[in-house]
């Protein structure tokens, strides 16, 4: 039986949706065409490195990183919740933490800005108060904001599947020789939950390093993030080398961050999603 | 009487450069029970699926009533399989487990439904068509498993260390069963197993296979009584095996002091391994005995004791009934005939 | 007692916090006035609306087929693929599998960037088959990332016992293979269609004029400003993906009581 010739028709769909457009892109990240034909050239990945794209990037990683710490803070907690639950209702709350996940993103980013816009929801209550409220969207910190919604559960529930995994006996010896509640969360839980926290890690920052939606719907036109300055690239400065060249340190940076997670990722042990 | 069925001749067969299987000849005869014996990776396994035709031997020759069957695929040959763990199809229920086979021969639902309940009354099982697969003991999803494969009617049944899966006294009771169905059918079984006393109980001939060839081929008398060398002497059942020197016909040395056996044939003064079941030696009064020892160890195993014995520079293992405190001085005596010379295996 | 109560208040905090604008969304597709904070009484003017509005009707439209399609033929594609990767030596297998992650990690907008430049380049004009293309390319994987575990985990001596009983290979794998694998290729399915309703990124750069799904269709209605028509069709969405979970929670209690069952 040759049955491994199955595959074949997916390795050619491969080739010609995704290995060769990521080859295009690496060719236009380093090729120039122009009237005289086509060039290589480092032009491309020279002006990522202008102060105003590095400005960018260093805003774009800021923001990331910030809203993978707030997730991490408020996730690391939620998910340890979610796990000590009894059996009966705990099911019931990972499945309702679950839902709002399940709804389109854009349509979740587009709740908040119904709830921030300058006559919306919060502003309203906030008028009754007597508080009148600075701009509330449009700012960094919404989109800070908007990107912690959005990826919460990707931290949470990875960090949940290894915490439930953890074996109460392990907990029951280390009390058993004699740890406080704190030295066994210092000692035991909170290292056998690192898998799960590193791919908490990379499942929010990936995606929030990469957006240029909930930046553009929560941080206005002229909120730009690495994304963003792709995305311009593309459809209005039609400038295919440099957005290239952007995707190119695009790609590089989230390996480079996979790299440094995976380190910590026994043999797959991290739940993330699957 | 040897009506022989199926023929093994010069089968050889490697994977990925590994030479699993060297020179296989067998012959296999109607109505026997014949157990492929041997530790894990020796072949026993790979032998089984040649003969269902579920690989297909490098060179050699597969004859089966006298045709050769070498590249006849699995479902085209009128021989059944019975898989470890079983290989139940667990989205059907027990009967369309054991229809499955029928159907495809688009036997009639009459015939298939009445087959069904026979075969289900001969595996004690009657009564459990409807089961869920997931919901049997492991001894009776064994039992269909054997069902799926009988009611096929096949003139030879291939069993795959079928038993390994279920605790030992199961174990015991199956293997009566087994032996009991095979009798009552009258077809051929060709079981593998490491289980040296399974193999022991069940088989009209044991095939003793190491490293891809076979050792010895014969009844359980025979590979017990008289194993051909060192390695099935030591497979079946415990022995002690000492280096000796083959002085001359009838006469061996080892243990420093020679002995009288009863083996002839070998070069003269030729280094030979010498086997002794620990049943088979004596224990005496320390001044009868042909060796003394001091007893190291005792153990005591239900039937008999184990002790070990040190006695010129070597440890004996020695069963008996009889049991001599650590540290007795005891005599050990060894009667000629239970005295085995073999070769010395040479280590490839 | 009062650590019981610090959780309860907590879990409550977040839940508050991942519901409440998903609730005030579907509340105020029933207000009557155009405003989303003033309740002005209860309408289902704006369900009338959107059903009258010919642009949010054919993105859904093509939400729907491109959802069905590419999932169908991915599932299709997938399940091949995952028996042939399953059955291939270890360096190549290990090859396939981890370009399969590819698509998986590799940014969506980089995905999309690199399929537009792709049908520019061969002059594939970009609409509704570009867009359905590149949805079965990102569909691929979580079909085959569904399936292969249930390959991983089935007995192979399944398929060889079928051969023995006399069945054709062709026979043993649709009676006996696909059978046992199918709960993976289901959930595929699904997964697969889930992520061609939610996607954004890679359908924005691979469409063409005229042709949108419902999320570009929101995306370019919400940057023009809200509208409570958007309210109405989210809110449908939404009831439609909790049913979806729904079917697929209840299939999988099912299986897992199956599993008890055996034990």
């Amino acid at each position: 039986m040759k049955k491994h010739l199955m595959a074949y028709p997916y390795a050619l769909w491969i080739l010609i949706f995704i290995i060769v457009p990521l080859a295009l892109i690496l060719f236009y990240s380093v090729f120039s065409i122009d009237a005289e034909g086509i060039h290589f050239t480092l032009e491309h990945f020279r002006r990522v490195f202008e102060p105003i794209y590095l400005a960018v990037f260093f805003r774009s990683i800021k923001i990331a990183a910030i809203s993978t710490a707030i997730c991490l803070i408020l996730g690391y907690p939620m998910a340890m919740i979610l796990a000590s639950k009894n059996l009966s209702k705990k099911s019931l709350l990972v499945v309702l933490f679950v839902i709002p996940m399940w709804m389109n993103f854009l349509a979740r980013t587009y709740a908040w800005m119904t709830l921030l816009e300058k006559n919306g929801l919060i502003a309203t209550i906030m008028e009754f108060f007597g508080v009148e409220l600075p701009s509330l969207l449009y700012t960094e910190n919404t989109v800070i904001l908007g990107m912690v919604y959005n990826f919460l559960p990707f931290m949470v529930l990875p960090i949940y599947s290894v915490l439930v995994k953890i074996d109460k006996a392990v907990l029951e010896a280390a009390e058993d020789l004699g740890a406080t509640p704190i030295i066994v969360f210092r000692r035991v839980i909170f290292p056998l939950s690192l898998p799960g926290v590193s791919s908490g890690i990379i499942m929010v920052f990936m995606p929030a390093l990469t957006t240029f939606v909930i930046s553009r719907l929560l941080g206005g036109a002229h909120f730009t993030l690495i994304g963003n300055l792709i995305e311009q690239q593309f459809l209005t400065t039609m400038d295919w080398g440099f957005g290239s060249a952007l995707s190119v340190v695009l790609m590089l940076m989230i390996m480079v961050s996979m790299g440094v997670a995976m380190r910590y990722e026994k043999e797959n042990e991290g739940g993330g999603l699957w | 009487m040897h009506e022989e069925i199926i023929r093994l001749v010069n089968v050889s067969k490697s994977f990925d450069d590994q030479q699993v299987l060297q020179d296989i000849n067998l012959s296999i005869g109607r109505n026997e029970f014949v157990t492929l014996l041997g530790p894990s990776g020796c072949g026993k396994t790979t032998t089984l699926r040649i003969i269902g035709g579920f690989e297909i031997a490098d060179t050699g020759d597969v004859i089966f009533e006298g045709k050769k069957i070498n590249n006849l695929p699995p479902y085209k040959r009128n021989l059944n399989t019975v898989f470890q763990r079983y290989a139940l199809f667990t989205h059907m229920n027990v009967y369309e487990n054991i229809a499955f086979g029928l159907k495809i021969k688009n036997m009639d639902k009459k015939d298939i439904d009445r087959k069904v309940k026979e075969v289900l009354r001969l595996v004690n099982l009657s009564g459990y068509e409807k089961r869920e697969i997931n919901s049997l003991s492991g001894g009776q999803q064994q039992r269909i498993a054997i069902a799926r494969a009988l009611v096929n009617e096949p003139q030879v049944l291939l069993l795959d260390e079928p038993l390994g899966a279920l605790d030992l006294k199961l174990r015991k009771d199956m293997q009566l069963e087994l032996k009991k169905i095979q009798q009552s059918l009258g077809i051929t079984f060709i079981y593998v197993t490491h289980d040296q006393e399974e193999a022991l109980t069940m088989s009209d001939t044991i095939v003793v296979m190491k490293d891809g060839r076979i050792q010895q081929i014969g009844t359980p008398q025979d590979i017990y009584n008289e194993p051909v060398n060192a390695f099935v002497a030591d497979f079946i059942g415990e022995s002690n095996i000492i280096d000796g020197v083959m002085v001359k016909d009838y006469y061996v040395e080892f243990a420093g002091s020679g002995f009288e056996c009863v083996d002839k044939g070998f070069e003269p003064n030729e280094n030979v391994d010498v086997v002794i079941r620990p049943e088979d030696i004596k224990l005496v009064p320390a001044e009868e005995g042909m060796i003394e020892g001091v007893v190291e160890s005792v153990i005591f195993k239900g039937v008999h004791y184990e002790m070990i014995i040190y006695g010129r520079g070597l440890r004996w293992m020695v069963h008996s009934t009889m049991m001599e405190p650590v540290n007795t001085k005891v005599g050990m005596k060894i009667t000629p005939y239970d005295i085995h010379i073999m070769k010395k295996v040479t280590e490839e | 007692m009062v650590k019981t109560a610090l959780k309860r208040i907590y879990t409550f905090l977040i839940f508050l916090f991942l519901y409440a604008p998903i609730i005030v969304l579907i509340v105020f597709s029933f207000n009557e006035s155009k405003s989303r904070a003033h309740w002005t009484g209860f309408t289902f003017k704006w369900y009338v609306e959107m059903f009258k509005d010919q642009q949010i009707m054919t993105s859904l439209y093509y939400t729907v087929t491109i959802a069905l399609a590419a999932s169908v033929i991915a599932t299709i594609l997938g399940t091949i693929a995952a028996i042939g990767i399953h059955y291939m030596k270890k360096l190549p297998r290990t090859i396939m599998t981890n370009l399969t992650y590819l698509p998986v990690l590799n940014p969506d907008i980089v995905t999309g960037i690199s399929l537009m430049l792709l049908f520019i380049l061969v002059k594939f004009p970009r609409g509704f088959f570009s867009m359905l293309l590149a949805h079965i390319t990102f569909n691929l994987p979580y079909v085959i990332l569904s399936v292969m575990p249930k390959l991983k985990q089935l007995d192979n001596h399944l398929y060889d016992a079928a051969l023995d009983l006399g069945a054709t290979p062709g026979y043993a794998f649709r009676k006996v293979i696909l059978p046992q694998i199918a709960p993976g290729i289901f959930t595929g399915f699904l997964l697969a269609m889930t992520m061609s309703i939610d996607d954004f990124v890679i359908s924005f750069f691979t469409t063409g004029p005229g042709v949108s799904n419902l999320a570009i269709t929101i995306y370019s209605m919400a940057r023009k400003g809200v509208s409570p028509k958007i309210n109405a069709v989210l809110s449908i969405l939404f009831a439609g993906v909790i049913l979806m979970l729904l079917i697929i929670n209840n299939r999988m209690s099912r299986d897992n009581g199956r599993k008890e069952n055996a034990v």
